[in-house]
Order: structure tokens, then C-alpha cells, then sequence
């Protein structure tokens, strides 16, 4: 007996909304960034469900992509969160409106 | 069994995923969200994709969390948090893992003269010998353009994080 596609389907859209959330609510941009991995996790646990109900190893290929891009993302980010940090001495997103100014 | 696997898988990365998001400390956030990365990697694995579950393991919690880590221990200097505070966590735990660690000393001492069994071999292609072959015929192309992305990001990183390019190097 196996689990429905659709347990699969809820459970990632719950971490994607948290992810959503937190980059939302959140003002710390270190957090901000860990809230967009969860957003990306979430939807490679849709990858690999959809890979499994359908037989085909093209969305665990996916996957790999995706992993790939989360970890260019993060080590352009953090170096952006440093470098800011080295600018303004805060990593509060409340302290950061250059532009609005 | 599968249900009882996913809901277990599934309640522990909703949890998690909760406090990342929740949390004040974000040392605490980052570490939430390796529990979610090693239970993402387990659901994985009751999905077959088990060197997904691997990678998962290998690149999301051991290479980029410890660079969140990194990071947050580089910059959130004024956190309020000193050692003291968590050395009866760490003295229990320490006690623990050397507990184990003697246990494990011991067991293998004693069971040295057990024969180790043999592993089966895998028949037919196994789940990396599939994803391999997809990864290094039809996408090829993008496989190269991923790496090509991670030249960037490496190039760009470095950049970033320079102090200053035009400084002389005393």
C-alpha cells in the first residue's frame, strides 16, 4: 500500500508556504535565505514524488539542477550578506533602504 | 508502513520547517533546518531515489548549512549567548558520546572473531546508474551549464566578499 500522490503534493506546499512566510515576516537576511531553501526543498520533494509516481528519472535529474542553483545561491549570497554587513554593520532588513532614501 | 514512515518523515520537516521560520537565534534556525534536510534525505529514500538522499545529505547539510553556520557565527557578534550557558547541555552530551563511544570499544572487542556478512550485489540497474545515464546523454547540455553557473557563483563569491579589489597588499 502506497502513499497517495497527493500526501506528497500537501506536504510540500506547507514547507513552501513556511518558506514564503518567513521570507515575509522575517527581518534577519540570514533567515531570509534559510527560508528560501526551504522553499527550494519543498519543491524537489515535489520533483522526486512526481519521479516516482510516474516511472521517469527526469525529475530526479531535475533535482540535481536544482541543488546545483541552491548552492550557487547561497554562496552568492552569503558574500552579498557579508559585504553589506561590511557596508552598514547590520544584516536587518529594516536597516537597508538605500534606495527608498 | 509506508504511511507510517511518511507521516513520521512528514511531521518532522512540517515541525522544522515551522521553526526555522519561528525562532529568535538563527544558529538554532540553521540547525532546525538540518533535521529537515536529513528527514527531506530519509523521504527520499522511501521514494527510491536514494543517491538523491545521499547528495541531499552530502551537499545540502554538509556543505551549505556550514556555510549558513559560518556565516552566522562570523557576523551575529552581539548574540547574548555565552558558553556558559549551554555547558550542561554539552557536559551531558559529552558524557553521552563517551559512553558510546567506550560501549562500541567494548562490542567490538568481543565480536572481533564474527565473520562480516557479505553484501548482495545489486541486480539490474540500481537507482545512480539511471540517473547517471539521463544526466550524461539527454541532459548533457544542462549539465554543463550548471557547472558552468557554479563558475560563476565561485568567481562572483570571491569578488564579493574581497575587502577591496584596488587595495595594495600590504
Amino acid at each position: 500500500m502506497t502513499v497517495p500522490l497527493s500526501y506528497y503534493l500537501i506536504l510540500s506546499g506547507f514547507v513552501f508556504l513556511t518558506g514564503v512566510v518567513g521570507v515575509l515576516i522575517r527581518r534577519n537576511i540570514i533567515v531570509i535565505l534559510l527560508s528560501v531553501e526551504l522553499m527550494l526543498n519543498a519543491t524537489n520533494i515535489n520533483f522526486v514524488a512526481f519521479s516516482e509516481y510516474f516511472h521517469n528519472v527526469a525529475g530526479q535529474v531535475f533535482v540535481f539542477f536544482a541543488l546545483t542553483v541552491a548552492a550557487a545561491e547561497v554562496a552568492v549570497g552569503l558574500a552579498i550578506i557579508i559585504a553589506l554587513h561590511r557596508a552598514h554593520s547590520s544584516i536587518y532588513i529594516d536597516d537597508l533602504n538605500l534606495l527608498k532614501r | 508502513m509506508d504511511h507510517i514512515f511518511f507521516f513520521y518523515f512528514a511531521a518532522v520537516i512540517a515541525t522544522t520547517s515551522l521553526l526555522v521560520v519561528a525562532l529568535r537565534n538563527p544558529v538554532f534556525s540553521a540547525l532546525s533546518l538540518l533535521i529537515m534536510f536529513f528527514h527531506v534525505a530519509g523521504l527520499y529514500v522511501t521514494l527510491h531515489a536514494e543517491f538523491l538522499a545521499a547528495v541531499q545529505i552530502v551537499v545540502y547539510a554538509g556543505a551549505i548549512l556550514v556555510l549558513y553556520l559560518f556565516v552566522v557565527m562570523l557576523l551575529s557578534i552581539k548574540s547574548e549567548e555565552r558558553y556558559h550557558n549551554q555547558l550542561p547541555v554539552a557536559g551531558l552530551l559529552g558524557v553521552m558520546l563517551c559512553t558510546e563511544v567506550i560501549l562500541l570499544f567494548i562490542k567490538s572487542q568481543t565480536s572481533r572473531m564474527a565473520p562480516a556478512a557479505a553484501a548482495d550485489p545489486v541486480a539490474g540497474p540500481g537507482n545512480t546508474e539511471m540517473i547517471g545515464e539521463a544526466l550524461y546523454s539527454t541532459y548533457l547540455f544542462p549539465f554543463e551549464v550548471a557547472s558552468l553557473i557554479l563558475l560563476v557563483a565561485m568567481i562572483g563569491a570571491i569578488i564579493l566578499a574581497k575587502k577591496d579589489i584596488n587595495e595594495p597588499v600590504q
